[in-house]
């Protein structure tokens, strides 16, 4: 066996080992992590439409004074006993819970804006924590501390008793939402009105919280503190990319931080040099960016293909009307619409089009099925072409009269804004432009056009066609 | 159930901000099966009055009483119907669940959603004109239609007494007559609605009570007792400068105690 092939032996088993979860310490990692995006996502998705985003990053950042504090307690109470983890969550706890009731005072003092304090409040309690975990390092004990894990968190080494933890504070946070989703509903949407109903809004505004600070508190041992938030704001700002609705937007963001925290941690496993928690964000933001291009809900692409199919809609409506426009002298024979050849060079007389932009145009057309070309090169309309070419003759002229008889716009500016509009026209609009130029000549389907040379027979009968 | 008393019944009721009044010794008495136009200048506290009737915003003195109750006791009888700019109409809702939303107070804790809750919001919104709107997300709406769907949120309530806060604000033209349709309806039903309203040409139109308000009660009573040059004259005759300059004294010895 050559090393090459030895090589790409050991990366396959590698992979089998790490998809098929054979490895203990992977089941473990993944199922925790798993868990935590699922919670994060769902929380994360009310305190995104509570527009209280920042909360959560202001509750991680506010909680490592606590860790850091509680490290010292536990320390001078006996030593050796500073890194019982429960204590230490408990202190970071505590902390964030501090933190979050200092921005809310602050944000009560008219000259300081909410925003304003949640940035004050994060930087100052951050900045105390690093103070106290920089003394600590420097401690004879503290160098082995390992509390700099909070911040960056250690994914890659969760043991099965902090998966028992994030298992249950995930549990309950899901179930407090499942019970509470329409209260919650209220709440993010109109708290006002909520409040008038007699809801208690500051209750569950507290409790919302509370569920943000275990959740941080819980993840920073995974993701560490710095990056908690991220598995709060991506999945939901993604799955609105997809969803209208309230409830579908709390399970999809919970689905899309699993799955953000299930890529993360196999990536991880694969490239070992790589901090899991870092990988887990990332893998939120390619889900994030997917989701930004291609969500059905005014994801970026949908946008574009939307704009293209009606720039592609106008293009052609304007080269039927030109159709239609060179055959209206013909009109008295019956086929003429149909029969009567138009020459591409008729079409570049109407100064629309470059003749560059013209033959792809036509190509669309007869790909539409709109028209079609003979032997010698002209074109025709399809029957389908003929009722379109009406049509759009007809929004058009119907749109002009409008704007000339009702909105007193000169007749030379007339057709262009015309342009402007008639593509946008709905069939409501275009029913009570109907009614209202009734008047103007009882049988029109298609008025004659106001540009024309005015030739007394021809204005006074409107050209009648039926589509 | 107290029908003798009236739908609302306030009493000396004073409300400032930051110490601040903005309202003074609001007395006012509203008739059953009328409806009664709020008007009043730009700043005369006439959100404010609906918000402190609420309970939205605290109260520096004063009673304020619905059908005899506190309104904590009575509050499945009042509608509200608050600004349509006071919520963010991009927030992934329907008409219909927004209107569901109705009848969460109804529903009470931890129960779903149910069937005939959904139905009856449906119903709600045919009244309203917008039955085929109902699975629009909101941001779809026009201005007027997301005005209605806010009153037909109040509707499904079956309150008795309805407060709105400037319905007419910026809505279409088939959107104010549904509105004052509406509003006829439930008058000709029992039932009472208080109005923030704007345009002084419309109000003999569409009410039968008017209250004139700036900052304290100008004048109040049916509209063809009240609503005169006089009154209006009072009304919108700029900021009533001493209670203004009383206000902002009190703020001032606030601070500096």
């Amino acid at each position: 066996m050559s090393p090459f092939e030895s090589l790409s032996l050991l990366a396959v088993t590698e992979w089998a080992r790490v998809f098929l979860l054979r490895d203990y310490n992977t089941r473990i990692v993944l199922c925790g992590t798993v868990l935590l995006g699922i919670a994060g996502g769902v929380i994360g998705a009310l305190m995104l439409l509570r527009k209280r985003a920042l909360v959560a990053d202001v509750a991680s950042h506010a909680a490592l004074p606590g860790i850091g504090a509680a490290y010292l307690l536990m320390e001078s109470y006996r030593p050796d006993s500073g890194r019982w983890v429960p204590g230490l969550l408990l202190g970071a706890t505590i902390s964030a819970a501090l933190g979050l009731l200092f921005a809310q005072g602050m944000g009560r003092i008219r000259r300081i804006k909410e925003d304003a304090a949640l940035a004050i409040t994060l930087s100052l309690f951050f900045g105390v924590g690093i103070a106290l975990l920089t003394w600590i390092q420097a401690l004879p004990t503290g160098h082995a501390a390992g509390l700099s894990e909070f911040l960056f968190g250690k994914a890659a080494a969760l043991l099965a008793r902090d998966i028992t933890s994030i298992a249950v504070a995930g549990g309950i946070a899901v179930g407090v939402v499942v019970l509470l989703r329409k209260e919650f509903c209220l709440l993010c949407f109109d708290s006002e009105y909520a409040l008038a109903s007699g809801w208690p809004v500051h209750g569950l505004d507290v409790l919302l919280t509370a569920l943000v600070i275990m959740m941080t508190v819980v993840g920073m041992q995974s993701v560490g503190l710095l990056l908690i938030v991220a598995l709060m704001v991506l999945p939901p700002t993604a799955a609105r990319f997809w969803t209208d609705r309230f409830e579908p937007l709390l399970w999809l963001s919970g689905t899309i931080g699993g799955a953000s925290a299930a890529g993360g941690v196999i990536l991880s496993a694969l490239v070992p040099k790589f901090a899991a928690g870092a990988v887990i964000v990332l893998s939120g933001s390619l889900l994030f960016a997917l989701s930004f291009l291609f969500g059905t809900r005014r994801g970026v692409w949908w946008r574009y293909r939307g704009t293209a199919a009606t720039q592609r809609q106008i293009a052609l409506d304007d080269l039927l009307r030109a159709c239609y426009e060179i055959l209206e002298p013909y009109l008295h024979s019956p086929d003429a619409l149909t029969e009567h050849p138009i020459a591409q060079s008729e079409l570049l007389q109407k100064g629309r089009w470059s003749l560059a932009r013209l033959q792809p145009l036509l190509r669309l057309a007869e790909r539409s099925d709109l028209l079609r070309r003979d032997f010698q090169d002209r074109w025709r309309l399809t029957a389908t072409g003929r009722r379109a070419a009406i049509q759009a003759a007809r929004n058009h002229r119907l749109w002009e009269l409008y704007l000339i008889h009702y909105a007193d716009i000169p007749l030379v500016g007339a057709d262009r804004s015309a342009d402007a509009f008639e593509h946008s026209l709905r069939p409501e609009i275009l029913e009570q432009l109907e009614t209202m130029l009734e008047t103007q000549s009882p049988r029109l389907t298609v008025p004659s056009n106001p540009h024309a040379p005015h030739d007394p027979k021809l204005s006074a009968t409107a050209t009648e066609v039926r589509p | 159930m107290n029908n003798a008393s009236p739908p609302l019944n306030v009493h000396d009721l004073t409300v400032a901000y930051q110490r601040q009044p903005v309202l003074w010794n609001v007395d006012y008495a509203a008739p059953a099966a009328r409806l009664v136009a709020i008007v009043g200048p730009n700043g005369a506290g006439k959100s404010t009055l609906i918000k402190a009737l609420l309970e939205l915003i605290p109260r520096a003195t004063g009673e304020v009483q619905f059908f005899g109750q506190s309104y904590a006791e009575s509050r499945q009888r009042v509608a509200y119907v608050p600004q349509r700019t006071t919520v963010d109409w991009d927030f992934p809702v329907t008409a219909h669940d927004v209107v569901t939303m109705g009848l969460y107070g109804r529903l009470g804790w931890f129960r779903p959603v149910t069937r005939a809750a959904r139905l009856e919001a449906l119903e709600a919104l045919e009244r309203v004109g917008l039955a085929d709107f109902a699975r629009r997300q909101i941001s779809q709406l026009s201005g007027g239609q997301q005005q209605r769907v806010f009153l037909a949120r109040a509707l499904v309530q079956r309150a008795d007494l309805y407060l709105m806060d400037e319905p007419f604000a910026g809505v279409d033209a088939a959107t104010e007559r549904t509105i004052i349709g509406l509003l006829q309806a439930l008058r000709s039903e029992g039932k009472t609605a208080l109005v923030v309203h704007h345009d002084l040409q419309t109000v003999q139109e569409y009410f039968d009570d008017v209250l004139l308000l700036n900052m304290r009660v100008i004048a109040a009573g049916p509209v063809a007792t009240v609503f005169n040059a006089e009154n209006l004259k009072r009304t919108y005759g700029g900021k009533l400068a001493l209670l203004d300059q009383v206000g902002h004294q009190m703020v001032l010895a606030g601070r500096t105690q």
